[in-house]
């Protein structure tokens, strides 16, 4: 996928603006935000089941290697096939060549971010194939021709009255004025939609949550079934996966289960958790006749060694996006390519590079929201500070928000202080977007400080700013 | 030097390591795939069989799939054709050539129309057994093979599956054990292990939860008491 991340700001100042967006952007805190805080409480060992998930993830990261052989080592022991591939041609390609030895017309998709990090949907395309995404977050978006904004709920910047109207144009076959107000009727055209899909798939490509190094099998979770019926229906199944997504036994992948879905969605469990392994065996009355592992590097390995590794601890919940203030405000488009919210800001920079995504790690306020949520507890302020002070020593010309840096440093040293900008920064966000939507003054300056009652002038330094603030709340006493 | 080299080579120079791990190390390593240990299970599965047989229940409830529970096999036609009755469903059914459910009399019923084997699209309901089930979640733990088409999970709009309680576990990670034991006993993986909990649904336009995305609207399961309450599967 192009990156469009250099243009941050911009991008950022568009969505303050867009009033549809920031209509489905007010569902997050209500829907998400709540949904795991009550999962959390109902499972009296959450916080220990974090701990295990960090400790499992960080054992298999220090023998990443073995357990990628020992992964690879049984899916073809189980009649399957790993494909390595360093970047995002070298995957495109592989998928490619599998799709032409069948002679894939239709290619049918689960969710998968790697697909959006390959960009493989264009280029089936280009190929003369007709890609078609069965999750019907993803599937609105296709239809709509935009990348995903979110990693678990790629739509939900889109409104029913958005779906309605993608539906429209694209099912011309259908009644041109049935009624498509209601969500139930836009769900029901998509499934028979869909359905004819599904039933002429060459070939169903999904992602994959996990891998299981003991077994060789791919895992998936999904609400809808469209995973399975993606894996199920076609001759062949084509699973994309990153490296870090192994871990060692079906136990560690429960353990995961465990903190994913209620991170996700504060679910027990997701409707459908499926572990495959190969393709069917012979007597079978149905199932894929092949079965292939895409499993993409592109930077991953790099990040080994580094203080980056701890983010390919990353389940991709999406708990860090729906808790940040930042993404709240401006959605996931703004930060330009696949990953947003603080985990894209961490993990952008090293996948595509700092020079293209260097703005990334200024969209935070560090109200440490993120790492309080984060189901296998990376640090992620200290992961973008860690950019931040890269690029600063640098001298790169992204950064140019080094206030910032000192910002951070104060607040730092004063916890309270941190905790009130935290506990603001959901609505300030939102209120200094109606403002001027300047966003080099956001979000340390102008800010918390609008809501406030406390007349900043325009353009005054952040310094300043501060220091009104600091004496103000010193005499309020907090 | 191919690709796979290359990402075990930086993979390695991350790891402050030249080469693989050292043979012992994989010895050990492998070792630990090889007997596979449970982190944390959460307390709330670990519990006596009755309890978990509840908590299975309300579970599989809660996750908005509907449970009758009956005390003999023998009741279990009758059970299927009054709930097909009771939603309006028709009483065509493709149903799993799965052998643990022969045992059932369905000649006693002669409402049922049943044909046995892989769904077809018109297919409206689809009746299967299940390899386990998980109390912790309320989950059916359904393995594919010869006689359990995987479609048959996803594809009808109405799924009813006969599960008896013996075959109840606490946690997920009890199921992995009787799938262990029942691979040593019979050979090889199956090809899917799918674990259902509740049916079907999308949030995905403006976060509104509906049910029956593209898997079964609908999920049905009858409980079948077990009379000895051991008897493990
Ligand atoms: S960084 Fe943590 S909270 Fe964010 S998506 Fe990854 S696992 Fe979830």
């Amino acid at each position: 996928m192009q990156s469009t991340s250099p243009r941050f700001r911009e991008n950022a100042g568009e969505a303050l603006r867009d009033a549809s967006l920031q209509r489905a952007l007010r569902n997050i805190p209500t829907g998400f935000i709540k949904k795991r805080q009550k999962a959390a409480d109902r499972m009296p060992e959450f916080e220990d089941l974090r701990d295990a998930a960090r400790d499992l993830k960080n054992r298999t990261l220090a023998n990443l290697d073995f357990y990628l052989e020992e992964f690879e080592s049984k899916v073809v022991a189980n009649g399957g096939t790993v494909h390595w591939c360093s970047n995002a041609e070298q995957a495109r390609e592989a998928i490619l060549c599998i799709c032409r030895l069948v002679g894939a017309e239709t290619v049918t998709k689960g969710k998968s971010m790697i697909g959006e990090e390959i960009g493989i949907n264009d280029f089936l395309e280009e190929n003369g194939m007709t890609p078609v995404e069965t999750d019907l977050g993803e599937y609105i978006i296709q239809l709509r021709k935009e990348p995903p904004s979110h990693i678990i709920a790629p739509a939900i910047h889109v409104n029913k009255e958005q779906v309605a109207e993608a539906f429209f144009e694209a099912h011309q076959d259908l009644d041109a004025d049935r009624n498509l107000d209601q969500p139930t009727a836009l769900l029901a055209e998509a499934r028979g939609k869909l359905r004819e899909r599904f039933l002429a798939a060459d070939v169903g490509i999904t992602g994959a949550n996990f891998l299981i190094a003991e077994t060789g099998s791919s895992v998936i979770v999904t609400n809808e079934g469209n995973g399975d019926l993606t894996q199920i229906l076609p001759r062949i199944h084509i699973a994309i996966a990153s490296i870090e997504k192994v871990v060692p036994t079906l136990d560690d992948a429960s353990t995961l289960l465990r903190v994913l879905t209620r991170s996700a969605t504060g679910q027990e469990a997701s409707v459908y958790t499926t572990f495959s392994t190969g393709p069917r065996r012979a007597e079978d009355p149905d199932g894929p006749e092949q079965f292939h592992v895409v499993l993409l590097d592109n930077g991953r390995s790099e990040m080994m060694g580094t203080e980056f590794q701890e983010m390919l601890r990353c389940i991709r919940c999406g708990a860090c996006l729906n808790h940040c203030p930042v993404y709240g405000a401006v959605g996931g488009h703004a930060y330009g390519w696949v990953y947003p919210g603080p985990m894209g800001a961490v993990l952008t920079p090293s996948l595509i590079g700092v020079d293209e995504a260097g703005h990334l790690p200024n969209a935070s306020t560090f109200c440490g929201r993120c790492e309080e949520v984060c189901p296998v507890r990376i640090p992620l302020p200290k992961l973008m500070r860690h950019w931040r002070e890269l690029e600063f020593r640098k001298g790169n010309p992204a950064i140019r928000f080094r206030y910032g840096l000192k910002a951070w440093a104060l607040l730092a040293r004063m916890p309270w202080l941190y905790r009130r900008i935290m506990g603001l920064a959901m609505h300030t966000l939102a209120g200094w977007a109606r403002g001027t939507g300047v966003l080099q003054k956001a979000p340390l300056a102008g800010g918390w400080t609008a809501h406030r009652d406390m007349p900043a002038p325009e353009g005054a330094t952040f310094q300043n700013q501060w220091r009104a603030h600091v004496a103000r709340n010193r005499d309020s006493g907090t | 030097m191919d690709t796979r080299d290359r990402i075990l080579g930086h993979i390695r120079k991350g790891l402050g390591r030249s080469g693989p791990v050292s043979s012992d190390e994989a010895a050990a390593l492998r070792a630990g795939l090889a007997n596979p240990k449970p982190n944390l299970v959460p307390a709330r599965s670990q519990v006596d069989r009755f309890d978990q047989i509840e908590l299975f229940v309300a579970m599989a409830e809660e996750a908005a799939a509907t449970v009758d529970r009956v005390g003999r096999l023998e009741d279990v036609p009758k059970a299927v054709s009054s709930y097909l009755a009771s939603q309006n469903l028709p009483s065509d059914i493709v149903m799993a050539p799965d052998e643990s459910l022969d045992t059932i009399p369905w000649d006693d019923r002669g409402m049922l129309s049943i044909r046995r084997g892989v769904p077809e699209p018109s297919d409206e309901v689809g009746l299967s057994a299940t390899f386990s089930a998980i109390a912790e979640t309320g989950s059916l733990m359904v393995t594919s093979g010869p006689h359990h088409p995987s479609s048959l999970n996803l594809l009808p709009d109405t799924h009813v599956v006969v599960v008896r309680e013996d075959q109840i576990v606490g946690a997920q990670e009890d199921g992995w054990v009787r799938l262990r034991k029942s691979v040593e006993e019979n050979g090889g993986l199956p090809r899917t292990v799918l674990f259902i909990t509740g049916p079907s649904r999308s949030a995905d336009i403006e976060q509104t939860l509906l049910m029956g995305a593209h898997g079964p609207r609908r999920l049905h399961i009858v409980l079948v008491e077990s009379r000895d309450s051991d008897g493990g599967a």
